[in-house]
């Protein structure tokens, strides 16, 4: 409790925490996205967000050390790189359990990406790598308060990203025919919807904002072909907590956990900072399994 | 094809299969004048990198000793050969591959895995069939708790890894006229097995000195991020700061350290090297003052006759394979050099009088004294720490050992 205490006696250290926990949250909720958007429009649960957040670092690591420009420059190739990727394997298997259960989709994806680490293993290696983003954190109050550059690109990411996605669903034909193929994909097929592009088109889009999180994860963390679990098993817990269908509350949902499991970690000890957000997400999993039948809906 | 020619083609196939068959024969412990050491190592999965250098050193060993000349038993030379199996970096593949090589390769001598869990996974196999191994990057200290009688390790054990920091921190204190037990104590640790075992040596030796511990925190392995725990090193400013959680740990104490602004006037981790925290490119000179655990330095007063001393090792290996040796490489090249040493005092190649031969081992090499205790530890060797002065690993601890001096308040 010792802890909790000090947090009462200095205030700024209580906000150095929490934003800190919504500087992390950002970076968490960018793969949340894809995942409910894949989720939501594919009724697919992608389980290799995590591969793909690696891919992209991965991407962004090789763009710094072979062209030695800054690894800034990996967030827009990374996104495009993985678009890429994501657009062959919806091409290669994806597509093939679009309409088929959960389970094999779940199944489905999480073979991909044991591959994937296997690949990346045999590609990257299997060291853990970082890149610099070469900018300075800045000091506010005394250097009490201190706030990564790069986590506040980040989170400005996020929010651009989220207003992007939001006007191309709303406003283009390609956002308009993923709404419709996620309410009633037989509907839009017969109403002349190419479903099959506008899965490739969903599948792709979420691979490429892992990727650009993937860019930020080698530049405020760490990289290596087995670390994908950790972003999987959060952007699961961000989606199961916001909720399919609502793009704000996904990253409310993110920005929240990331703070809250901040504190936890601050208060309890490290060692029930991950062990808290479980619990909670245990919590809210009962909850909604008492509220929610299981539907499809599109992000808005 | 034709009915004679795949006839044939059967036939062919069955020869082959026999001949492979009588290939492997039950006992290839001796064979003709070469005797087979066996181990199964992570060559691809997430050990690989290490797996790798754990291959080369048994290699070099190999070829050093073989180039020597071999080794003598009963009058006659034998050169040493190794077989090889990938565990894919999984403790059951690892076992199951350790039987095959006990059981259809009658490999009656094994070589130890990398890493502690894959050694984990193979002990009980090798003390059922009562062969022995000599590993040589296994260190929880779990090991040598289960009374394994076959089981020798060339290596120190977790716990020893950064107890010497404690020790350096306590000499530091005394040297500026301040009582040892006035120093505050952070640790931070990934709940692992291996990093645990670490954390057990440190907080034993803290206490020896009275030290206070003033964060203790366990990093889960899911967790990307250290910021609460550095948020608590920034508020409560300890003297030392203790990280351990293999390469991810190190990588990331340096990367948000540096993002955090976080400065302590003693930071001890444990792989460094791996996670390659001098490299300017990626971390600046960040880890400048940084104290690194290690088995072993090129530049330790060690050495014997088929190696030479440890810098020739070192640039020997550098020659070989294009870079230089990380300690995974020399000490898995120390534990066939014990193999070596035992077959020549046991004088012959009966596998419980060459046990007993291993138990008995007490020699220097240019990795360092070993000598095993009952459990089959190495006690001879210390752990040593270098710190990093100007990019560069300069070994400052133990002190009686140490070629550089300790720099403080970096």
């Amino acid at each position: 409790m010792d802890n909790l205490l000090l947090l009462f006696q200095a205030p700024p250290l209580a906000l150095q925490v929490l934003i800190d926990g919504l500087l992390v949250g950002a970076i968490l909720a960018m793969p949340a996205y894809g995942m409910a958007l894949v989720w939501g429009v594919m009724n697919i649960i992608n389980v290799t967000q995590g591969e793909f957040v690696l891919l992209g670092g991965f991407i962004t690591y090789i763009l710094f050390t072979t062209t030695g420009i800054s690894p800034i420059w990996g967030i827009p190739v990374s996104f495009v790189a993985l678009y890429v990727i994501g657009w062959v394997i919806y091409k290669i298997v994806i597509f093939r359990i679009v309409d088929r259960d959960l389970f094999i989709s779940i199944l489905a994806t999480f073979g991909i990406s044991i591959m994937l680490q296997q690949l990346m293993n045999v590609f990257f290696g299997a060291d853990i790598q970082t890149a610099d983003p070469g900018l300075e954190s800045w000091g506010f109050m005394d250097d009490m308060i201190i706030v990564a550059p790069i986590r506040l690109i980040a989170f400005a990411m996020v929010f651009v990203l989220g207003g992007i996605l939001v006007m191309f669903m709303r406003q283009s034909r390609m956002g308009r025919a993923i709404r419709a193929t996620s309410q009633n994909a037989r509907a839009a097929r017969i109403m002349g919807v190419d479903t099959d592009k506008v899965y490739a088109t969903t599948y792709a889009l979420n691979a490429a904002i892992c990727g650009a999180a993937g860019a930020l994860v080698v530049m405020t963390s760490v990289i290596g072909p087995f670390l994908g679990i950790i972003y999987t098993v959060r952007s699961f817990l961000i989606v199961v907590v916001a909720g399919l269908g609502n793009l704000g509350a996904v990253v409310v949902s993110a920005l929240g956990l990331g703070a809250l499991e901040n504190y936890a970690g601050f208060i309890l000890g490290a060692e029930f900072q991950v062990a808290f957000v479980y619990i909670l997400m245990v919590v809210i999993l009962i909850y909604r399994s008492l509220m929610l039948r299981r539907q499809r809906r599109y992000l808005t | 094809m034709t009915f004679l020619s795949r006839k044939f083609a059967y036939l062919a196939t069955g020869a082959a299969v026999a001949a492979l068959m009588a290939s492997t024969p039950a006992d290839a412990r001796v064979d003709g004048d070469t005797i087979t050491l066996g181990a199964a190592l992570s060559l691809t999965g997430k050990y690989s990198t290490a797996g790798h250098h754990t291959q080369r050193g048994y290699e070099l060993a190999k070829k050093m000793i073989n180039d020597a000349g071999g080794v003598t038993v009963g009058g006659k030379t034998y050169k040493i050969d190794i077989k090889y199996y990938d565990d894919e970096s999984t403790p059951a593949r690892g076992a199951q591959l350790v039987e095959r090589l006990i059981q259809q390769d009658g490999v009656k001598f094994m070589l130890g895995p990398y890493s502690s869990g894959l050694t984990k996974a193979v002990a009980p196999i090798i003390d059922k069939y009562k062969i022995p191994m000599i590993e040589a990057n296994g260190a929880a200290r779990s090991l040598f708790t289960q009374g394994y009688k076959y089981l020798f390790a060339v290596l120190n054990t977790a716990d020893q890894y950064l107890a010497e920091s404690i020790t350096l921190a306590a000499e530091h204190a005394k040297a500026q006229g301040k009582d040892p037990s006035s120093v505050k104590v952070a640790l931070v640790f990934e709940n692992d097995p291996f990093s645990q075992d670490v954390r057990l040596g440190v907080v034993e030796k803290a206490k020896e000195h009275n030290m206070k511990i003033i964060i203790d925190d366990k990093l889960p392995p899911e967790l990307n991020d250290m910021a609460s725990s550095l948020n608590k090193v920034r508020a409560l400013r300890p003297d030392l700061l203790v990280v351990s959680g293999h390469s991810k740990g190190a990588a990331l104490a340096i990367r948000q350290m540096t993002e955090m602004k976080v400065k302590v006037p003693m930071l001890a981790m444990t792989h460094c090297e791996a996670a390659k925290v001098t490299d300017e490119k990626n971390f600046g000179t960040h880890a400048e003052g940084t104290l690194c655990a290690t088995q072993w330095d090129e530049n330790l007063a060690y050495k014997d006759q088929i190696f030479g001393s440890a810098l020739d090792y070192y640039n020997r290996f550098a020659k070989d394979y294009d870079y230089n040796p990380p300690y995974q490489s020399a000490e898995s090249s120390a534990a066939v050099y014990v193999y070596t040493k035992a077959f020549e005092k046991a004088g012959s190649f009966d596998v419980d009088k060459v046990r007993d031969a291993i138990a008995a081992t007490q020699m220097e090499t240019f990795y360092g004294p070993i000598k095993f205790d009952a459990a089959g530890k190495n006690i001879a060797k210390p752990m040593v720490l270098r710190q990093i002065q100007d990019g560069k690993y300069i070994p400052v601890a133990p002190t009686k050992f140490a070629t550089g001096k300790f720099r403080a308040g970096m």
